[in-house]
């Protein structure tokens, strides 16, 4: 039978979250602990991915240190992005082996928990073709980034609450882009609390754990 | 040797890009150890080494885009590799071209060879003496030519099975004449979006020549006031955004955009100023453009490009403009033909101003003269409206009458 451990971490620093994946990653290739789903919050940080580019970086890190944001570069999958208070971080911790061996899969999966949940809000969010993440109408509101080593994956989904998205504005790299929103910037109050509920409820239900 | 596979990551993946190596030719790699990682939609996997060896042969780049199955890198054992027996015909060394990284010189075509290797060699003007081979005894194999043009060619060959969508760098024997390198994000996105426009909009343009002495006059009237209240110089760009913004309420449907069979009016005047970058574009824009005069055109438009070119814009003022204009006579262009700004329906070229004799009422007459091109989707735009928008512009701009301060 398959399980998923859910640990809601509260608000936790970019580095703390990533040394307790990556302990985490080594004990589930291991197989002493089954899988997990870190839900979180994160201060106000901005992440590069292995693939972004720095160029997509509009502030410059002096002026990310000045309007008090981290900069970390990071070994997740996807560019540039930005988290902090009023988004929820979700790190699933999955040995994929166990589910589909399909990184696709993983990643429309992941889409699909933040569908279902924004659903329970009376959000009708879906997808955008050949842009990974989760959208409403033409603005992000869930982004992706996976990062996988033996089937076990790290990093995930990031969906905006109510985040400040002016926050972005030191990301975007040029007019080319698309915007993002949260629930709160769509009328929908709902506390973090509830929303994690439903993602967790949705993401046992897409990855089809048996319990909880 | 053992070949290292571009591995399968599911179904619904049939490529990835080989972002980083972890290990550099000649290296010791342990089993399991990672070896280098891919990139495939939004996810980053680290891939283990399927043996333990040496890391002989590297024969894709990082930045490459493979199909699944396709032999990235060559493990050996080390020791038997710099042992192996020297065959009984080798020819010197090739100086002139050197040979990838198993520096061993290879056999002149060793063993006997398969008919389709030799066909393979030919077509592609492959010296086989420059080609390891993996096969028994050496013998080179159709995947060791495909490998090697592969990681050769500087553009996918025509009968290259091997898929590399991101050029590896070129033969060194062609490093001279030619450079290669990727594009930067925005160069990508630009060649993108240009590509996708002309794709969706059926593009027509129209070409009206305006009389713009009323406005060169109002301009140096107000020129030098201008330049000391507001500190920035007074161009001819505001006069037009003006004039546009009046002729976009007049005509609404170039103010809308296509969404499927719908035609979607937007109630609001959002003007896109092209910025030049210095490798690139940008598309600033001047919200609530219809509700500012001449002073606050020009005051948004060189805070906008100022901060485009230092990086400085916030996502919304690159977002969401209704239409857009493109400046090209800044740079001295009398007439071109803008590409829409999707999803856009239209954008206006402006080009220079320049003094020109004119004939008016059989005089000839010294006029300021400038081409406005409207470029349009004439999916949605008829000709005689295109015409009829471009010519309100015109009538706005050679009556000018308002007072610039």
């Amino acid at each position: 039978m398959r399980k998923c451990e859910v640990r809601d971490l509260g608000r936790i620093g970019y580095a703390e979250a990533y040394e307790l994946q990556r302990t985490l990653v080594e004990q589930r290739k291991q197989g002493l602990i089954p899988d997990q789903l870190l839900l979180l919050e994160h201060p106000h940080t901005v992440t590069l991915g292995r693939n972004g580019k720095l160029d997509h970086l509009l502030a410059g890190e002096d002026a990310l240190r000045a309007a008090g944001i981290a900069f970390c570069e990071t070994d997740r999958g996807g560019d540039i992005t930005y988290h902090g208070p009023g988004q929820i971080v979700g790190y699933p911790i999955l040995d994929l082996r166990e589910w589909k061996r399909d990184v696709g899969a993983y990643v429309r999966a992941l889409e699909q928990v933040q569908i279902d949940a924004l659903a329970y809000f009376g959000i009708a969010a879906g997808r955008v073709c050949n842009c990974t993440g989760v959208w409403v109408g033409d603005a992000k509101i869930a982004a992706i980034g996976v990062h996988i080593s033996r089937w076990v994956t790290s990093h995930g989904f990031a969906l905006n609450v109510s985040t400040d998205l002016s926050h972005f504005q030191y990301i975007v790299p040029c007019g080319l882009t698309k915007p993002v929103t949260s629930m709160a910037a769509l009328g929908v109050r709902a506390s973090l609390e509830e929303v994690k509920a439903r993602v967790a409820e949705s993401f046992g239900r897409v990855v089809q754990y048996t319990e909880d | 040797m053992t070949d290292v596979v571009m591995p399968q990551m599911g179904e619904s993946i049939v490529e990835g890009t080989l972002t980083r190596w972890l290990k550099k030719p000649g290296e010791r790699v342990e089993r399991d150890e990672p070896l280098f990682e891919i990139s495939t939609d939004k996810v980053d996997t680290e891939i283990p080494s399927p043996a333990a060896g040496v890391l002989s042969e590297v024969l894709v780049v990082e930045g490459t885009t493979v199909g699944i199955n396709t032999v990235v890198a060559r493990i050996g054992d080390g020791v038997e590799a710099a042992a192996a027996p020297p065959p009984a015909a080798a020819p010197p060394p090739l100086v002139a071209a050197p040979a990838p990284p198993p520096v061993e010189a290879a056999p002149e075509e060793s063993g006997p060879l398969s008919p389709l290797v030799r066909r393979m060699a030919r077509e592609h003007g492959i010296a086989l003496a420059r080609i390891k081979g993996s096969g028994a005894g050496g013998r080179i194999t159709k995947q060791d030519v495909e490998a090697y043009i592969a990681q050769q060619s500087a553009a996918p060959a025509a009968a290259a099975p091997v898929e590399a969508r991101v050029p590896v760098p070129p033969p060194r024997a062609e490093q001279a004449k030619i450079r290669v390198e990727p594009m930067s994000t925005m160069r990508a996105r630009i060649a993108e979006h240009m590509v996708l426009s002309k794709r969706t909009s059926a593009h027509v343009t129209t070409i009206h020549k305006v009389d713009m002495t009323k406005v060169a006059k109002a301009r140096a009237k107000a020129k030098d006031d201008f330049q000391s209240r507001y500190g920035m110089s007074l161009t001819y760009l505001p006069f037009v955004t003006r004039a546009t913004a009046e002729a976009l309420r007049a005509f609404p449907l170039l103010n809308a955009s296509i969404d499927g069979n719908n035609i979607v009016y937007h109630n609001e005047i959002h003007i896109g100023i092209a910025v030049a970058l210095e490798n690139g574009l940008i598309v600033p824009v001047i919200r609530h453009a219809g509700e500012k005069n001449v002073v606050g055109l020009q005051r948004a438009i060189v805070d906008l490009a100022a901060r485009a070119r230092s990086r400085q814009l916030k996502p919304d003022e690159v977002q969401g403009g209704t239409f857009s204009i493109s400046n090209f006579g800044g740079f001295g262009s009398v007439i071109a033909t803008p590409v829409i700004n999707q999803p856009q329906v239209a954008i206006l070229g402006v080009g220079v101003v320049e003094k020109t004799p004119v004939v008016i009422d059989d005089a000839i007459a010294i006029r300021s003269i400038c081409y406005l091109s409207l470029s349009f989707d004439h999916r949605l735009i008829d000709g005689a409206l295109g015409d009829q928008f471009t010519h309100r512009i015109k009538t706005v701009l050679e009556n000018w009458s308002e007072e610039v301060l």
